[in-house]
């Protein structure tokens, strides 16, 4: 048999990603996510003295710190696989991918295991999107210098 | 007689006694009853998880070693392999263990490659008390091939858990009333181009259902002579395309077709398509077959370990997934 023949009868039979459902599913966990950051959002503003602009950074914080304990405590896998990326691509899904590295390579000490692993899924996250926001940023530079858009 | 990979045991070597150890979460499966030790901690009190593999392999050995009331100062050979790198948990268990040791890498088709190189040194009659057997730790083995442990990735339904668990097979010469290695082929590495690691059955399935051909056609037996066929962890979807492919080439598929992986875990969706890891077929063969041949269920069965030979690196340079499958035949006397 050979590789062509073998791929067709594969996907025939193995069981097909429900991609329907897995939306579904995403765009309910990621919608959850973001609702429970607008409360912490509007909690920040209401009770502290925060804008809504400033009141991003301890929001963001108070995420990450939420998924910091779920992933210690072995709830956010568990969230992971129903929800995909809707519990992924949130900023929840950034900490727990530093958490669990960090947790997983605690074994191999504090500067080796936890220091060098700990970005090494969320590492490319840093990168790519350092580097995205750079270069929209200077694509809006450019047209705001042109007198396309404005600030 | 020179022949591919086929042999034949003449001595008839027996699989004298087995031990099988598992991790906490193993209690719920089907098997679990003939488990010989279940631990309470997934690390079994020990630091690491790499340590509680160690452990359990340890155990396993002195298990089974104790069934014939040995040491193991009286072992004469210690083949056993799991799927950590440099296979450094079996690598400890062979220091605390002392029995002359060779460490054996076939994946998860590590406990039968072990048990025929043990059978092997059996019928050259240089061996007593071989002790062979293979073994997995979800923990350590999943940081290793996959995501950390609390990475919340989604999984396909095809899926696989790693189990945490040991098996291992005291073989000796032919004993009366116990399980003898007949024969057995060893398997051809087969890659039909599969890459997806988290759809293991699929790549393997090809590599199971090859062996079987050869097995049955090299030894001239059929399909129907045995009581069980059991493949080792080829998982409820890798299960379904090894038994369309073994009808592809000719082969009656009946109810005596079973998959360790498949049924490990029972019906659980959390464990999508079943279990993996070389202590899968390890454990489910040295208890729930052995255990069969022994009450006298099972006289003749075929037991054909599967493994895929990839590596992290391997499958993140876009490598395809190289599969091995190889058979023992135990008949009951």
């Amino acid at each position: 048999m050979d590789e062509k023949k073998y791929a067709k009868l594969e996907q025939g039979m193995s069981p097909k990603t429900p991609l329907v459902r897995n939306m579904v599913f995403a765009f309910l966990t990621g919608g959850t996510i973001c609702l429970i950051g607008q409360f912490i959002s509007l909690f920040y503003m209401s009770f502290f003295d925060f804008t809504e602009r400033t009141a991003s950074n301890p929001t963001v914080a108070t995420m990450i710190f939420i998924a910091m304990l779920l992933t210690g405590f072995g709830l956010y896998k568990k969230i992971g696989q129903f929800g995909g990326a809707g519990s992924a691509v949130p900023i929840t899904g950034f900490s727990n991918a530093v958490v669990s590295a960090a947790i997983e390579h605690k074994s191999e000490g504090y500067v080796l295991g936890v220091g060098g692993n700990m970005f090494k899924l969320a590492g490319s996250v840093i990168l790519f999107g350092v580097f995205s926001a750079f270069a929209v940023a200077l694509i809006k530079t450019i047209l705001v210098k042109l007198g396309v858009v404005s600030w | 007689m020179v022949r591919k990979g086929l042999l034949t045991f003449k001595t008839m070597p027996s699989i004298a006694t087995t031990g099988v150890t598992a991790g906490p979460l193993e209690k719920q499966s089907p098997f679990s009853d003939q488990f010989d030790k279940i631990y309470d901690d997934e690390r079994c009190d020990t630091k690491t998880n790499e340590h509680a593999h160690a452990k359990m392999m340890e155990d396993a050995c002195m298990i089974a070693l104790s069934k014939v009331d040995a040491n193991p100062s009286d072992a004469d050979y210690l083949l056993i392999g799991d799927l950590v790198n440099q296979m450094t948990p079996s690598n400890f268990s062979a220091t605390t263990l002392a029995i002359p040791y060779i460490g054996m890498f076939s994946a998860c088709a590590t406990s039968i490659s072990t048990t025929i190189m043990a059978a092997l040194l059996t019928e050259m009659g240089m061996s007593k008390y071989a002790v062979a057997g293979a073994s997995s730790q979800h923990n350590a083995v999943e940081r290793q091939f996959r995501y950390p442990i609390e990475y919340g990735a989604q999984k396909p339904e095809t899926a696989q858990w790693t189990v945490t668990a040991a098996g291992v097979a005291v073989v000796t010469p032919q004993k009366k009333g116990t399980p003898s290695i007949t024969c057995a082929t060893i398997g051809t590495a087969v890659d039909l181009g599969m890459t997806d690691p988290l759809n293991m059955g699929a790549a393997m399935a090809p590599a199971a259902a090859d062996t079987l051909y050869r097995h049955l056609k090299g030894h001239q037996t059929k399909e129907s002579d045995y009581d069980c066929i059991m493949t080792g962890d080829l998982g409820k979807s890798g299960f379904e395309i090894y038994k369309k492919l073994a009808g592809n080439k000719g082969i009656q598929i009946t109810e005596n077709f079973r998959d360790a992986g498949a049924e490990f875990y029972g019906d659980d969706p959390l464990f999508l398509a079943g279990a993996s890891g070389a202590g899968c077929s390890a454990s489910v063969y040295f208890s729930e077959v052995i255990g069969k041949m022994m009450k006298g269920e099972y006289q003749r069965v075929l037991l054909i370990a599967t493994g895929a030979l990839l590596s992290p690196l391997s499958f993140q340079q876009k490598d395809t997934i190289p599969c091995i499958a190889h058979a023992v035949e135990l008949t009951m006397k």
